[in-house]
C-alpha cells in the first residue's frame, strides 16, 4: 500500500465531500431540496455521535473491557425510543424560538442572560478541546499505521505535522461551507448533507472490515460464537455502577453534545423526522457496533502481542493484505474523524461568535450599534475566527498531551464535562421554577467537581494537579481527594465524577432555583418553554417602545443582510397598513423582528440589542402583573356573560310559561263565558215560554199555577247560577271576607249532614262517623267549610250509584292539620276525569244532572284554598273519595 | 392563565392515540430494565465474555428498535391533532 496513494485518496475523498456540499448549498439557494431534507438525511446526520472514538476507539474498548462498550450505544438508543419524553419538546423548542445552540437555548430560557450563555459555551469549549484532539489523534495514528507499512520508501510526514495539517484542512473545509452566510435559523444544508455522506461511508466501510471478519477470516457466525466463547477477552465483569452510569452518561452526552444539539435542534427542519430517526437512528448504532466484537475477538487472536487494539479496524485488513479494504477502513475512520470535528466546531464557533464576541463588540464599540457597518461581516469573521481556534485548541491539546491516552477514556470525560448542563435543560423545560441563580449555580458546581474529579486528574498526577492532592486532597484536606470525595471510593473514578458532579450539580440548581425569584423576562421565557404544546404564551415581550423604525431597519440590515431585512420591514409594515418600509415599532413587531434577530446571532445579543434601541427594559413585573390581572378581567367578564345568559334564559323560560298560560286562561275565558250563556239561555228559554203561554190567557188556573211554579223553579235556579257565580268570583279574587271563630268540627259535620239531607231525600244513605275523633275545635270560617263539607255530602248522595249508598267520614289531625276525608262505596272517578272535576262547569255525565251547573266543587276548591288548606280526590278507596284538609289554627292574612 | 379544558371522555381513536403515547413513554423504562438486566447475572460466572450475552444484548436491542419503529407512525399521526399534550 503507498502512501502516496492513501494521500490522493484522502484529497479525491475530501473533494468529493466538497463537491457535495458545494451542490447542496446551490440546490438550497434555489430553493429545492425536496429529497435533501429528508428523515434519512436528517438519520444519518445524527450518526456523528458515532466519531472516529467509536470507529477505531470501540473495537479497543472491547478488548479492554469486554461489552462495556455497548453502553455508549444504549443511552442514545434509550433516549431516541424515549423522544416523546424529551426530545420531542427540545426540537419544538428549538423551531419556535430558533436556537441557534445548547448555549442559546439554556440563555434564552433563563431570561435571556448572556451570563448563562458564556458559562455554557467555556464549558462547551473546554469539555470539547480534548474531544476534538481524539479525532485528530486517530486520524494521525490511522496514518501512522499506513505509514510504517509503506515500502515504497517515501518518508512519511511525522506525526505533529500530519495533525497539523489535518487540522487545517478541516478549518477550511468548515470555514468555507459553516460560515458562508447567516442563516435566520443557522442551518447548514451543505455540511449536513456532506456528514450523510461521511456517514454512509463509515456503515459501509465498519461493517465491511466486519463481514470480512466474520465470513472471510473466521469463516461464519457460528466460528465466530465459538472463537468468542474460547477467547481470553479481558474477564470482563459488570461493575454495575459503571454499567448504569455509562448508560446514563451516553443517554445525557446524545442531548448536550454541542454537535448533537446542532444536527438534532439547530438542523431539524421537521419535527416529523424526529419520529423516523427515533428507531433509525439506534438502528444505526446497533449496525455500526454489530461487528465490533468480532473484530476484537480475532484481531486479539491475529494481531501479534502489543499491537494497538484501536486499530485493529484498519490493521486488521493489512495484515490480511486487503490493501483495498484497508483503505475503505481508513475513509471511513477518516469521515468519523472529519465530521466530528466540523459539526462540533460549527456549533462551538456559534456559541463563541453569540455569547462572546459580539456582546463584546456590541459593548466596547456601542457607537457603532445604530450605524452603518456590517455586522454581519463582524459576525461571520468570528466565527471563522472561533473555528480556526477552536481547532488550534484542539491541536494544542492534541500536542500538548502527546496523544497517548488511550481513546475512549478522553471521550467520556468530554462527556461529562457537557453533561453538567443537563439540571439546567431539564429544570428548564419541564420545571417553571426553576432560575437563573440557579442554573448559574448549578453549572458552575458541576463544572467545578467535574474539572477537579475527572477533567484536570485525566492529565496524571503532577501535570495539573500535583500528586499531593491526589494522596492527601485539596489544601490537605483528606475528604477532597480528586478520585474519593468526602471519602467515597468504593466508585471507579468515571462512576466517582460522574456521581458527584451531577448530584451537587443538580443540588445547588434546585436550592438555588427554590430560593431566588425570578425576573420578568425569565418568567416569560420559562412559561413559554414549558409549556411550548400549549401555544403560544399571551404577553407580548416588548413593550410599546421610543425606538426609531429607521434605527431598528438599519440594526436590522446589518445582521440580516439588506434584501432580508427590508422584505420583512415592507411585510410588517403593509400587515399594519402601511406604505414603504418603516412599521411602527408595535410590541408585535419588536418581537417578530426580536425572533428574526435570534435566529442569526441568539436571543441574548438579539434582546440586548433591540433593548438598545427602543431604550427600556423589555417587560417589567408589573407589565406581567397587568396581563395577568387582565386575563382574569376577561375570565371575570365571561363568567358574567354566563350567568346573564343563563338568567335571560331562565327569564325567557318564565315568559314562555306566562305565555302559555294566558293564553290557556284565554281559552278557559271564552269556554267560560260559554258555558255560562248556555247555562243561562236554558231557564231563560222555559221562563220565557211559559210567561208567553200566561200571557195569551184562556188557560184553566191548576194549569197557570203548574206553569207559574216552573217559571219560579228556573228563576230560583238562574239566581242560585248567579250567586254561585258571584260567590265563585269574590273566592277567586281572595276577596272574601272570612269570617274566623273557633268552631267544633262535630258541630259543622253534624249541621253539613243535616242540611245535605234535602239532595235526593227519597234515597237510604248511611254514613259511617267515628265521633270521638271530630270532638275537637278548629280556628275558621265555620260557615265556608261547612259549605264545602254540604257540597261533599250532597255530591255522594247524588253521585253514589251503590244500591246500598254507604258514605265514610274519616277525621286526623296530622301537623297542625286537620284531614277530613270523605268516602262512598260507589264505583269513583275515572282516572281521566279527576283532573277535571274541580274545574267550572265539570260535569262528569248528564244523566245526573240534579240542578247543579257543575260549580260545586270549583267553589269548594275556592274557599279551601281562602281557608289556608285544599280538597283534592283521594284515589284507591274503592270509591269516590275526598279529603279535606284545613289548618287548625287559620291566622288572619296579613292584608 | 387557565389550561383549556379537555374532555374526560375520547372517542375509540383519540383514546387509543392517547395509549399508544403512554406505550412510547414506557418503552424506554422498559429498554432499561432489559439493559440493565445482567447487572443480575451472577458475577462470579463471568469470568470472561461468552457470545450468549452478545447475543442477549443484540437481541434486546434489536426489539426495542423494531417496538419504536412500529410506534413512530402512529405517533407521529397524532401530533397537532385534538388534544396536544395531556
Amino acid at each position: 500500500m503507498q502512501f502516496n496513494l492513501l494521500v490522493a485518496a484522502c484529497l479525491l475523498y475530501v473533494i468529493f465531500l466538497f463537491t457535495v456540499a458545494f451542490m447542496v448549498e446551490r440546490r438550497a439557494q434555489s430553493g429545492r431540496l425536496v429529497w435533501l431534507r429528508s428523515p434519512l438525511v436528517y438519520t444519518l446526520s445524527l450518526s456523528i455521535y458515532c466519531t472516529a472514538w467509536t470507529f477505531y476507539g470501540a473495537v479497543g474498548y472491547a478488548a479492554r473491557s469486554g461489552l462495556e462498550f455497548l453502553t455508549i450505544y444504549f443511552g442514545p438508543t434509550l433516549v431516541f425510543i424515549g423522544w416523546w419524553w424529551l426530545l420531542r419538546k427540545l426540537v419544538r423548542i428549538g423551531r419556535q424560538y430558533r436556537v441557534t445552540s445548547i448555549a442559546d437555548l439554556i440563555s434564552s430560557r433563563y431570561g435571556k442572560s448572556n451570563t448563562l450563555g458564556v458559562i455554557v459555551t467555556l464549558i462547551a469549549v473546554i469539555a470539547s478541546t480534548p474531544y476534538i484532539a481524539l479525532q485528530l489523534q486517530s486520524v494521525v495514528l490511522s496514518f501512522g499505521v499506513f505509514a510504517t507499512r509503506s515500502p515504497d520508501g517515501v518518508t512519511p510526514p511525522d506525526a505533529a505535522s500530519t495533525a497539523i495539517w489535518v487540522a487545517a484542512g478541516l478549518a477550511v473545509f468548515t470555514i468555507l461551507f459553516g460560515t458562508r452566510n447567516l442563516d435566520a435559523k443557522e442551518q447548514h444544508h451543505g455540511i449536513v448533507t456532506a456528514i450523510a455522506v461521511e456517514a454512509v461511508v463509515k456503515l459501509v466501510a465498519l461493517v465491511a472490515v466486519g463481514a470480512f471478519v466474520v465470513w472471510g477470516i473466521a469463516g461464519g457466525v457460528g466460528e465466530v460464537m465459538e472463537r468468542i466463547d474460547a477467547a481470553e477477552l479481558s474477564a470482563w465483569q459488570v461493575q454495575p455502577g459503571r454499567w448504569a452510569g455509562l448508560i446514563f452518561l451516553s443517554a445525557v452526552a446524545v442531548i448536550t453534545l454541542p454537535r448533537m444539539f446542532q444536527v438534532m435542534v439547530v438542523e431539524n427542519d421537521d419535527e416529523g423526522h424526529l419520529a423516523r430517526a427515533s428507531w433509525a437512528f439506534p438502528a444505526y448504532l446497533m449496525l455500526m457496533s454489530l461487528f465490533i466484537v468480532p473484530i476484537a475477538v480475532i484481531g486479539l487472536e491475529r494481531m501479534p502481542e502489543g499491537a494497538n487494539p484501536d486499530m485493529f479496524v484498519l490493521t486488521l485488513p493489512l495484515s490480511e493484505g486487503q490493501g483495498g479494504l484497508a483503505m475503505l477502513a481508513f475513509l471511513g475512520g477518516f469521515s468519523s474523524a472529519t465530521s466530528m470535528v466540523i459539526v462540533e466546531s460549527i456549533a462551538l464557533a456559534t456559541m463563541i461568535s453569540n455569547h462572546i464576541v459580539i456582546p463584546l463588540w456590541l459593548r466596547f464599540r456601542p457607537a457603532a450599534a445604530g450605524q452603518g457597518d456590517d455586522l454581519r461581516g463582524v459576525v461571520l469573521m468570528a466565527r471563522r475566527l472561533a473555528i480556526g481556534a477552536v481547532l488550534a485548541l484542539g491541536y494544542g491539546y492534541y500536542h500538548v498531551s502527546g496523544g497517548s491516552a488511550a481513546l475512549a477514556a478522553i471521550g467520556l470525560i468530554a462527556f461529562l464535562g457537557m453533561a453538567q448542563v443537563l439540571p439546567a435543560l431539564i429544570g428548564g423545560l419541564f420545571w417553571r421554577g426553576s432560575t437563573r441563580v440557579g442554573a448559574m449555580l448549578g453549572l458552575v458546581t458541576g463544572f467545578t467537581v467535574w474539572a477537579f474529579t475527572s477533567f484536570l486528574p485525566s492529565f496524571g498526577p503532577g501535570a495539573a494537579l500535583s500528586q499531593a492532592v491526589f494522596d492527601q486532597g485539596l489544601f490537605g484536606l483528606a475528604w477532597l481527594r480528586p478520585y474519593s470525595l468526602f471519602g467515597t471510593e468504593a466508585m471507579d473514578p468515571l462512576t466517582h465524577a460522574l456521581f458527584w458532579s451531577l448530584v451537587l450539580n443538580a443540588l445547588a440548581f434546585c436550592i438555588g432555583s427554590l430560593l431566588t425569584f425570578p425576573g420578568p423576562v425569565e418568567r416569560l421565557q420559562g412559561a413559554a418553554f414549558v409549556n411550548v404544546f400549549e401555544g403560544a404564551v399571551g404577553p407580548q415581550r416588548w413593550a410599546r417602545g421610543q425606538a426609531e423604525p429607521e434605527a431598528l431597519l438599519t440594526m436590522a440590515q446589518r445582521i440580516l443582510g439588506e434584501e432580508v431585512a427590508l422584505s420583512l420591514f415592507q411585510t410588517a409594515a403593509r400587515e399594519q397598513g402601511k406604505e414603504g418600509y418603516l412599521p411602527d415599532p408595535t410590541p408585535a413587531f419588536l418581537d417578530t423582528l426580536e425572533a428574526r434577530l435570534s435566529g442569526s446571532v441568539g436571543a441574548a445579543t438579539a434582546h440586548a440589542m433591540i433593548s438598545q434601541l427602543v431604550g427600556r427594559a423589555t417587560v417589567t413585573v408589573e407589565d406581567l402583573m397587568a396581563v395577568a390581572s387582565e386575563s382574569a378581567h376577561i375570565m371575570e367578564y365571561s363568567a358574567q356573560l354566563e350567568a346573564r345568559e343563563a338568567e335571560l334564559t331562565r327569564t325567557a323560560g318564565a315568559l314562555r310559561e306566562a305565555n302559555e298560560k294566558l293564553t290557556q286562561l284565554s281559552i278557559q275565558k271564552d269556554a267560560f263565558l260559554s258555558q255560562i250563556s248556555h247555562e243561562l239561555r236554558t231557564p231563560m228559554t222555559s221562563i220565557r215560554a211559559f210567561s208567553e203561554i200566561l200571557t195569551e190567557g184562556d188557560l184553566p188556573p191548576e194549569q197557570v199555577a203548574k206553569y207559574g211554579r216552573i217559571i219560579h223553579d228556573e228563576a230560583k235556579r238562574l239566581t242560585r247560577l248567579l250567586d254561585d257565580l258571584l260567590d265563585l268570583s269574590v273566592l277567586e279574587n281572595g276577596t272574601v271576607q272570612l269570617n274566623l271563630g273557633l268552631a267544633s268540627l262535630q258541630q259543622m259535620l253534624d249541621t253539613a249532614l243535616t242540611a245535605a239531607r234535602q239532595t235526593r231525600p227519597e234515597r237510604s244513605f248511611t254514613v259511617h262517623r267515628d265521633l270521638p275523633s271530630e270532638a275537637f275545635y278548629v280556628k275558621t270560617d265555620a260557615d265556608r267549610l261547612t259549605q264545602v263539607f254540604i257540597n261533599l255530602i250532597s255530591n255522594a248522595r247524588k253521585y253514589c250509584d251503590a244500591a246500598r249508598p254507604e258514605l265514610r267520614i274519616t277525621v286526623r289531625q296530622r301537623g297542625g292539620r286537620a284531614m277530613v276525608d270523605f268516602v262512598d262505596n260507589g264505583k269513583g272517578i275515572p282516572k281521566e276525569s279527576q283532573a277535571l272535576i274541580f274545574e267550572k262547569f265539570a260535569r262528569l255525565t248528564d244523566a245526573n244532572r240534579a240542578g247543579g251547573a257543575g260549580l260545586g266543587l270549583a267553589i269548594c276548591r275556592e274557599i279551601m284554598a281562602n281557608l289556608g288548606g285544599s280538597v283534592v280526590y283521594l284515589p284507591g278507596q274503592g270509591g269516590a273519595g275526598f279529603r279535606v284538609t284545613v289548618p287548625l289554627r287559620l291566622e288572619k292574612p296579613a292584608t | 392563565m387557565r389550561r383549556p379544558r379537555r374532555p374526560m371522555f375520547l372517542a375509540r381513536a383519540p383514546y387509543r392515540r392517547r395509549r399508544l403515547r403512554d406505550a412510547a413513554r414506557l418503552l424506554p423504562v422498559v429498554g432499561m430494565l432489559l439493559l440493565l438486566l445482567p447487572l443480575l447475572w451472577a458475577p462470579e460466572a463471568k469470568v470472561s465474555l461468552r457470545s450468549a450475552d452478545v447475543v442477549y444484548f443484540f437481541l434486546v436491542w434489536g426489539v426495542l428498535i423494531a417496538v419504536a419503529a412500529v410506534f413512530a407512525p402512529g405517533l407521529r399521526a397524532g401530533e397537532g391533532s385534538d388534544e396536544e399534550e395531556d
